[in-house]
Parts: structure tokens; sequence; C-alpha cells
């Protein structure tokens, strides 16, 4: 009995010292967020209770709106682009090639290269490569045009991780359900329509909530690209938090922003989790 | 029979197309280093000139990309936040895995702390961020400490999952056994479990790092006031001082990519293969 104790005291206290470093710095300051969406805190100085009224002028707010706009457009975007390329990609990796794992490698580069600096990179890329080559203005100064190369940038480093994920996909489908796929004459398109495809849907809904996820959550890209421009129309939603919240004296009201983003991916993410678990099953 | 001719064939169109396709990655690199290496007399008007190799190969833009960010300052910060925190992330979140691990089946108090540090995953930087700020200013660790602490807390919801989801692998009777000879939990813990967890232990380091390494956001908001720079950060606080001169940006930008392309290429196949494990499980 007492031998018992000793084993669950030792539990507790391997538990306990760090629930509490995780509680202090994300249950505390989620706490303090949603408090302070209820107050006209400029970042400084002192400040009042405004009750639901920042949540009320959010939804009244064209720039917030958007941005939600802008982010979502450019979430979906950027998902159905890196799912259909990094499956393509993947299809090609996995096939009988010369230089396997060569390529593979040489392929996923671009996913552990800091987000930052390669929003640099393609920032000079967009400014004067490009229009030099087509003999038009820069996509990234105009309204309609800067939001494509912001995919572009997050495409092209979620490609690599996603393929990376669809080839281990891939893999897990063993060789006879293809062998039995070619004796009733399953080929090309119509073989990975029947067998490939409906075998990796557990990786394929891994991979819209990885993309979904990130892509909402974007900020790296855009303060390397546009920050936000031109005329605020590429500014995401975390963008805007950290623009207008740190800086532009919209402190509280920012805090209700980020309560109303912080819903939508807790909404988002449970859909997407039983959505795709519902899938799944039917197999 | 029929399957080894299969084996054998290479199919050639497909090499080819993916040899060609790694234009798109091998291009903005490619970009990068030419405009490195060339003074800004040698930038000419046109994509040719931007895109020719240089006539002499010169360092000249590194040594000043150096000087001006602060380089090896900002990869000392970089490299000590990433190392502290991997450290302590490897230790602190094994041990929570493991004790919520091996008791939520039977225990409602750590399946609720597994639910409830689990739930941490859906929470955006965006709503802490703000909130982050105040408390780390007030409570004195605006700066390397205070990213690490955060990035201890972040990282703790995905490296607990996967610490505890490997714990499946491992035997209780293991454990029991340990308990028989006359060892305490603890010691069962750090001497049996911790040193078997070691292929757990490679993907979380690696997701961990790659991580920590290429974030900006944490760093950009907890420690600006420290006057404080990690690689990426030092990027975009020298922005204005590169100003028009590209030659000199791109320097740094290369140089701030280059630890990470060669710790990939030493460690390729477990970076790998952690990221794989770490997303599928």
């Amino acid at each position: 009995m007492k031998n018992m104790n000793d084993r669950e005291r030792t539990y507790l206290w391997m538990t306990l010292p760090i629930l509490a470093l995780f509680f202090c710095f994300n249950t505390l300051p989620l706490i303090k967020g949603v408090i302070y969406s209820f107050t006209n805190f400029k970042g400084y100085g002192s400040y009042d209770w405004v009750g639901f009224r920042n949540y009320i002028d959010l939804f009244q707010d064209g720039r917030v709106g958007k941005s939600y706009l802008f982010t979502v457009k450019l979430a979906v975007a950027s998902t159905i682009v890196v799912n259909v390329l990094s499956l393509l990609l993947a299809l090609g990796l996995n096939s009988k090639i010369k230089f396997k794992s060569a390529l593979r490698g040489l392929y996923f580069i671009p996913n552990i290269l800091g987000a930052l600096v390669v929003g640099y990179i393609f920032n000079y890329f967009f400014t004067y490569i490009l229009p030099a080559m087509t003999g038009t203005t820069s996509m990234l100064a105009s309204t309609s045009w800067a939001w494509v190369a912001i995919v572009v940038v997050c495409a092209w480093q979620s490609i690599a991780m996603n393929t990376i994920i669809y080839i281990s996909g891939i893999q897990t489908v063993p060789e006879d359900v293809y062998e039995a796929g070619s004796i009733d004459g399953a080929t090309g398109w119509y073989k990975f329509k029947t067998l490939t495809f409906p075998l990796i849907m557990p990786f394929f809904s891994i991979n819209m909530v990885l993309c979904m996820k990130n892509f909402l959550m974007v900020f790296d890209q855009i303060m390397a690209l546009t920050k936000g421009g031109p005329a605020q129309s590429t500014e995401s939603i975390s963008f805007l938090i950290y623009n207008n919240g740190m800086s532009g004296g919209q402190f509280g009201f920012q805090s209700a922003n980020a309560v109303v983003f912080f819903i939508l991916i807790v909404i988002l993410s449970v859909a997407q989790m039983t959505f795709s678990g519902k899938k799944e099953e039917q197999l | 029979m029929k399957k080894e001719k299969v084996a054998e064939r290479v199919n050639w169109p497909i090499t080819i197309l993916l040899i060609i396709g790694l234009i798109t990655v091998v291009f903005p690199l490619y970009m990068a280093l030419v405009i490195a290496l060339k003074q800004p007399s040698e930038m000419t008007n046109s994509i040719g000139g931007i895109l020719s190799l240089p006539k002499a190969l010169s360092f000249a833009n590194f040594a000043e990309a150096m000087r001006v960010t602060d380089f090896w300052r900002s990869l000392f910060n970089s490299f000590l936040i990433t190392a502290i925190n991997l450290v302590i992330s490897l230790l602190l979140h094994a041990t929570i895995g493991y004790a919520v691990g091996r008791n939520k089946a039977k225990n409602k108090f750590y399946n609720f702390i597994y639910l409830y540090i689990v739930s941490g995953m859906f929470v955006p930087f965006a709503i802490l961020m703000m909130p982050l700020v105040k408390q780390t200013a007030q409570m004195g660790i605006a700066n390397v400490v205070g990213v690490i602490c955060c990035y201890v807390v972040f990282y703790m919801p995905m490296n607990m999952l996967l610490y505890s989801g490997y714990l499946v692998n491992i035997p209780i009777a293991l454990e029991e056994a340990a308990r028989v000879d006359g060892a305490t939990t603890w010691r069962t813990y750090w001497s049996i479990i911790f040193p078997i967890m070691k292929p757990m232990h490679a993907t979380v380091a690696v997701l961990t790092a790659l991580g920590t390494w290429n974030d900006v956001m944490t760093p950009l908001v907890i420690m600006s006031g420290s006057g404080m720079n990690t690689l990426p950060l030092a990027q975009m606080t020298f922005q204005t001082q590169f100003g028009t001169n590209y030659n000199l940006a791109f320097a740094s930008y290369l140089l701030a990519l280059l630890p990470i392309l060669i710790f990939y290429l030493v460690c390729q196949k477990q970076i790998l293969n952690g990221v794989v494990n770490g997303a599928v499980k």
C-alpha cells in the first residue's frame, strides 16, 4: 500500500510542476486575452470596461472583415494548390525513377528554410525578375494580384512537407492491392481514383488539416512580401492583430479579434477532425 | 519473374520531368547566390545582368553582411535558444508524456490533464501574443529566457501527444520487473523508459529544433525591447540598413539559411523520418 502511494506521488511530482508552467504561459495569457477583449486598453496607461463593444465594433469594421476574407481566400487557395501539386509530386517520386533518394532530398529543401528569409528572396523575384521577364508591373504592387504571389510562396514551402507525408501514405498501400487491380484492368487515372486515393485518405486529411491551420495563421510571408499592402489588401488576421494590437493602440480591440480568431480555429479543427474521422470509418 | 522485370524498368519520362521540376526549387536559391556574389555595379537592369554568374568571385558582401547584422551574435542567440529549448523540451515533455500516458487510461485526473494540454494545440499564437508581451515584461523575462519559456510551452501539446503515444509500444512488464528489483518509479523512468524512448526523442528533437530555429514571431514580440536578435529576426531588423543594396541583403539572407542547410545535409535521414513521424502520428 505504501509502495502504491510512493508511485502515485512520483507521478504527481512529474506532472504538477510542468502543468504549472503550461498554465502560466498558455492558459493564463489566454484568460488575460479574453479579459482584455472587454476593455478599451491601448497597450499602456489605464483602461475601462467596455462590455461587448469591441465585439460589436469588430463585426462592423471593414478592415477586420477584409482581413478575414483575405486570410480564408489565401488558406483555401493554398490548400488546394499545395495538395494537388504535392500529390502529383509524391506519385512521381514514388514511381520507378532514377536518383530517387537524391530527388526526394532536394525536393524537401524548401521546407527546412525559414519562411521570413524565403519571403525576402521571393520579394526580390516578384519585384524585379518577374516583371522584367513578362514586361508587366510587379505583382506585389497590385491589389488584385499580390495575394497570388503570397500563395506561390506559401505553396513553394509547404509542398515539400505534404509530399513527404503523401509518399509515406502511398508506401502503406500494399503491393497486392495493385496486383489485384491490374488483373481487373485498372490502370492510370482509374487506378489512382479507385485504389490509391481511397487508401491514402487518412494522409489526405492530415494534409488538409495541416495546411488549413498553417495558412490561416500566416504571418512571416506577409511580413516579408507585402507588409499587408498594397492598400491593406493582404493583411492576414495574425498580421492585423500584431500590427494594430502591438503598435496601433488597439490592444483591447485586437484582443477581441484574437478571441474570434481562436474560436474560428477551434471550430475548424473540430469540424475537420470529425469530418475526416467519418470518412476514414467508411473504408 | 514478372515482378522483377517491373522493378528493373526505370521510368525515364518521370525521372526527367522531376529533374526539370527541380528548377522551381533551385532557382530562388541560385538567384540569391549570384546576387550575393556580385557588386551593385555589376547589376544591370536586364534579367541577364542580374542572373548571370559574377565575373570575379568575391566574398566581400558576406563579410560586410556579417558586420552589419552582427551575424555571430545573432547566430549565437539563435543557437542558444534552440539548444536550451531542445534540452528542456526533451526532458519535460518526455516526463509529462510518461506520467500522463501511463495513468490516463485508469485515472480520470490524468485523462483530464491529457485533454487539457492537447487542447493547447488549438490556441493560436495570435491570442497569446499580446498578453504574453505584458506578462514577460512584468516578470522581467522579456528576453531570451521568456522566449524559451514560451517555446517549451508551445511545443508541449504536440510533444506530449507523441511521447504518450509512443509509450503504448513499451510493455508495462518492463517497468514492473524493475519495480520488483526495488527500483523507485523515478529511477525506473529515468534509467529504463527514458532511454527506450530514443526514437521518439529523435522525432521530437527534429520537429522542435526546426520550428524554433525558423520562428520569427515569438522573438519578434517578446525580445524586441532587449536589443537582441535571432538569425531570422536580424534580417527583418536590418532591412532598412540594406536599403537598395540587394547584393548585401542577399549575402545576409544566404548566411541566415546556411546553418540549417548544413544541418539538413548532415542529418537528412533523421530529419525526414522525424517530420513524417510527427505528422502522421
